[in-house]
């Protein structure tokens, strides 16, 4: 946490343009000269239902949601249910004030829209504000934007409010909302920008709270981007041209960026009718010569296992992604979570011969995205891209210039026809695609269509030629070559840097985690070391093949770890010793799976109750321990 | 030399060139009608002048599924039910290819029936042989969606209560626009049929009644078979869809009569491909994409040039 910040919370119902709202505010924070991170909750639904968008900003990096927040813009939901006794969503009407309403920090600003929200409803609301010196003004907001022609512009008022309060100029929102909105609706925003603005400034003493819009400067020019977004610019910059899918939150997200992209690069998307067919359509095309890709979130990738395994046995190279949501089955749609990290690992019959990286960040989405493809084209291995909805729909800034690199269409050992010529071939012309003995295990493949390439694809166990072969020593010669790029990969990988590590080196105590949480986790760890407890963090990425030499070197400098991850088993942990086979008394967990990621203060409490005071007590967040197993 | 010199080349072809070495030998049981596929593939190729490096088959599992063990082109043995989805994008990342889809009457109308439906419907330009033996042959003698109702099996002790599959009729319905069955027991209509629907400019459905002697002994071996394209008891316009939906449904009726019935069932040929109909919407390039990897003139666009100003 930093003093100075900014976590502006928009509240409302699910339709209400609080998406679009904060993420036009987030960059106007941005343009001004901030580091911004949003975290949003919405429900699945269309119409209606508690959503919600958090903005930080700081002058400092922010890697995470904040702590609660400061400045609640409640502008309520149009689209509610009535509200009727004992009713099991409550009373909607409301919630966009009353939710979480305990996390609003002390001395924290609340606007709300007395047009359709009643704070009389909320038990004890005058006094709660009283005693936590909230700052509350009600604005009728709804009839300022009936008056100047359409009710949905309350947004707009609502924003111009926050800067009349939080003391923001008004110049970066202007040029936002010009650039963003279509000529006939710019001219009646902007006006009711102003009067918003205006009107807060006549009636209020502005300055009443210390909640204002802190300054910064950036030294480079800065982008908005989710985990979304930076997945599919790093396979667009690795040459993807082709991809295949089938809705599902939150995997659409990737899926539509790149629907709208590719066919300005001459590539294809193709929209099917399962997601079977999906991943077998990406095989298809990489099959025959394109850089493909496919993906989906939990129950739509458990879909793909056979193709999965498919490309796994034909060698074909093809990226998948698996954008996580809370589970088993249909689960919490709208919801983060990093559940399906052992389904990645090992779905699919036989011996899982894949690579899954889980990024932790925006600017690692990216990068683990463009590896992803490198590997998969390089090995001839299917590589698995595992984030979650928390990653792939959080805004944060990130320098342009992180993306400026050479693009790679490179296929990888792939033959042309002048090659393929002084390659083995059986007498009948076939030529060998599936050699014993090559380096790194993979051997070099032909596309169809080339001269002097034939050969057979099957997910039967296959000669050098690619047919149908049983024999033993064909079998262990065939799956040892394929489990042999795994280790070429773990020592590739090595020289990608892919960790993450935050705190000092001899730290006493450490924290692992993968994924999404690295963030959240490394602020964490910066406030416990600021507050004299010595502990450093590792974020992990590469999932399978697993950095074990580096994970147990982490382990074996300190004392205790905590494992951090969205899971209600431990599954992190679990692999974690899997792939060491000891220091499991070393082990302990803390958990988060009530659909929310976590916020920083979570893993400072959690750590200094299970590692610090050891008692594993976390009562007060909705958080788990899990006592060290053992070796 | 060009990136994929096997498309396009224009020569003399010798049926042979489809058969492989010494091995693979097939392993189908003597007598099994898949060795008229087989074969009726070997004549039409070289007819339409499709080499075996320009020639993708995709197949499915079963004794279907081994078709491209011995057929010796480039193929993909996929996995069961999926070789549809597999051959289509094949054919959007290289139209030039001559894509072939094959698989049994359960890989195809079973386990694969949405990929069926859908590819159907999307009209891509492939050929697709299904094998309808009325039986699951690998997995030795169950019923299959094509078996009759009543058919008795391991699976089915007391006869199946199922109706079979219509396959021409639900071809027809998804969107094909070559509908036609033949049988293993007639090789020349085989190959005519064959020629037809790999020449034919959109997804071509081809029914291909192999008779299966090892577990469907009862089944008749599809002979006597009648061409209601030659036979004066019929009267039809197989270019329209009414008409063909009616011969479709007597002749999958009289199939379990006794009565065999082949040809073709239904052609448009004004119906655009869906590669036409993608590049005619501006989602599919002309040239095709597969090329694009090796020309080393072509300048690779950024996503930093492209897409960021968006995020600004």
């Amino acid at each position: 946490m930093t003093d100075d910040e900014l976590i502006w919370r928009i509240s409302g119902g699910s339709g209400d343009g609080i998406a679009s709202t904060s993420q036009n505010f987030a960059k106007a924070l941005m343009r001004s000269g901030l580091n911004v991170f949003t975290h949003r909750h919405y429900p699945s639904r269309i119409r209606g239902g508690h959503t919600y968008t958090e903005v930080r900003a700081s002058s400092d990096p922010v890697r995470s949601r904040g702590d609660g927040y400061n400045f609640l813009l409640a502008l309520g939901d149009s689209f509610a249910r009535n509200p009727q006794e004992e009713a099991v969503y409550g009373n909607e009407e409301i919630k966009p004030l009353s939710e979480n309403l305990d996390e609003l920090r002390e001395g924290g600003v609340i606007v709300y829209d007395e047009g359709l929200l009643d704070a009389s409803e909320i038990p004890n609301f005058e006094e709660r504000a009283e005693e936590n010196d909230w700052h509350v003004y009600p604005l009728d907001l709804r009839g300022l934007a009936r008056d100047q022609g359409r009710e949905v512009m309350r947004n707009t008022a609502g924003v111009g409010a926050t800067c009349a309060l939080t003391g923001m100029d008004l110049d970066h929102v202007q040029d936002l909302m010009r650039d963003a909105m279509p000529e006939k609706i710019l001219e009646p925003n902007l006006e009711i920008l102003q009067i918003a603005y205006d009107q807060v400034r006549e009636e209020y003493d502005v300055d009443a709270s210390d909640v204002s819009v802190p300054t910064g400067e950036h030294d480079e020019e800065q982008l908005l981007m989710s985990g979304s977004d930076a997945i599919s610019y790093g396979a667009i910059d690795e040459g993807c041209r082709f991809i295949a899918g089938y809705p599902m939150t939150p995997w659409t997200e990737v899926f539509t960026i790149m629907t709208k992209n590719l066919p300005k690069l001459g590539g294809i998307s193709e929209q099917v009718e399962d997601e079977i067919a999906a991943a077998a359509l990406a095989v298809g095309a990489s099959h025959a010569g394109v850089k493909a890709m496919s993906g989906s979130s939990g129950g739509g990738f458990a879909l793909m296992s056979e193709p999965l395994g498919l490309a796994e046995m034909t060698e074909t190279p093809v990226v998948l992604v698996e954008a996580m949501r809370a589970g088993p089955s249909t689960g919490m749609p709208t919801k983060p979570e990093q559940s399906d990290l052992e389904h990645v690992l090992y779905t699919s019959q036989g011996d899982s011969q894949r690579v899954v990286l889980a990024p932790g960040t925006v600017e690692e989405a990216y990068e683990q995205s463009r590896i992803a493809f490198r590997l998969a084209y390089e090995y001839q291995i299917p590589s698995i891209l595992l984030y979650d909805q928390k990653l792939g729909g959080e805004l944060v800034n990130v320098p342009k210039s992180h993306f400026d690199r050479e693009p790679n269409p490179t296929l990888g050992k792939t033959l042309s026809e002048d090659a393929l010529a002084d390659e083995p071939h059986s007498p009948d012309g076939k030529f060998h695609r599936f050699q014993h003995d090559v380096e790194d295990g993979v051997s070099p493949r032909s596309i169809p269509g080339q001269k002097g390439g034939r050969f057979l694809a099957t997910g039967n166990e296959h000669s050098p030629t690619g047919h149908i072969e049983e024999s033993p020593d064909n079998r262990v010669a065939q799956i040892d070559r394929r489990t042999q790029k795994l280790e070429a990969i773990r020592a590739d990988l090595d020289q990608e840097d892919t960790g993450s590590y935050a705190g000092p080196d001899d730290a006493q105590y450490g924290i692992l985690t993968f994924g999404s949480q690295q963030g959240t986790v490394e602020e964490a760890v910066d406030r416990l070391n600021d507050a004299g407890v010595s502990v450093k963090s590792y974020g992990v990425s590469d999932m399978l093949p697993f950095p074990t030499a580096q994970v147990e070197a982490f382990v074996e400098s300190v004392d205790e770890v905590l494992v951090v991850e969205m899971t209600a088993s431990g599954q992190f942990r679990g692999l974690v010793q899997k792939n060491l086979g000891r220091y499991g008394e070393k082990l302990s967990s803390l958990l988060k799976y009530n659909g929310n990621p976590f916020e920083p203060a979570e893993i400072v409490d959690g750590f200094e109750a299970a590692v610090v005071e050891g008692d594993g007590d976390a009562s007060g967040h909705q958080t788990t321990f899990v006592p060290a197993a053992g070796d | 030399m060009s990136t994929f010199s096997a498309i396009g080349d224009e020569r003399e072809i010798d049926r042979d060139e489809y058969t492989p070495g010494v091995e693979p030998q097939p392993t189908w049981c003597p007598g099994c009608g898949d060795f008229s596929v087989l074969k009726a593939l070997k004549q039409a190729l070289p007819e339409v002048g499709r080499t075996p490096e320009e020639t993708l088959l995709c197949t499915g599992i079963g004794c279907s599924g081994k078709l491209n063990s011995y057929l010796d082109t480039y193929g993909f043995h996929t996995i069961h039910g999926r070789s549809l989805p597999v051959a289509r994008a094949a054919k959007l990342a290289n139209p030039d290819l001559e894509v072939i889809a094959a698989g049994g009457d359960g890989d195809g109308y079973g386990i694969g029936g949405n990929h069926f439906i859908h590819t159907a419907r999307e009209n891509h330009d492939m050929t697709y042989i299904v094998f309808n033996n009325e039986i699951f042959g690998l997995t030795k003698g169950q019923t299959s969606p094509t078996s009759p109702k009543g058919h008795k099996s391991k699976t089915q002790p007391s006869g199946s209560a199922k109706e079979p599959i219509k396959p021409l009729s639900m071809s027809l319905n998804a969107g094909a626009s070559y509908v036609a069955r033949t049988a293993a027991v007639n090789p020349n209509q085989a190959k005519e049929i064959l020629v037809e629907a790999i020449n034919h400019d959109g997804f071509a459905h081809v029914d291909f009644l192999t008779q299966c002697p090892t577990w469907n002994k009862d089944a008749r071996q599809y002979v006597p078979y009648i061409d209601v394209n030659e036979s004066d008891d019929y009267d039809f316009d197989k270019t329209d869809r009414v008409e063909a939906a009616e011969m479709m449904r007597e002749t999958e009726e009289s199939l379990y009569e006794g009565e065999v019935l082949t040809g073709r069932f239904y052609v448009d040929d004004d119906r655009p491909s869906y590669g036409a109909e993608k590049q005619a919407i501006g989602e599919m390039p002309d040239e095709p994409l597969a090329e694009r990897y090796w020309d080393d003139d072509y300048e690779w666009e950024r996503s930093h040039d492209m897409f960021l100003d968006k995020h600004a």
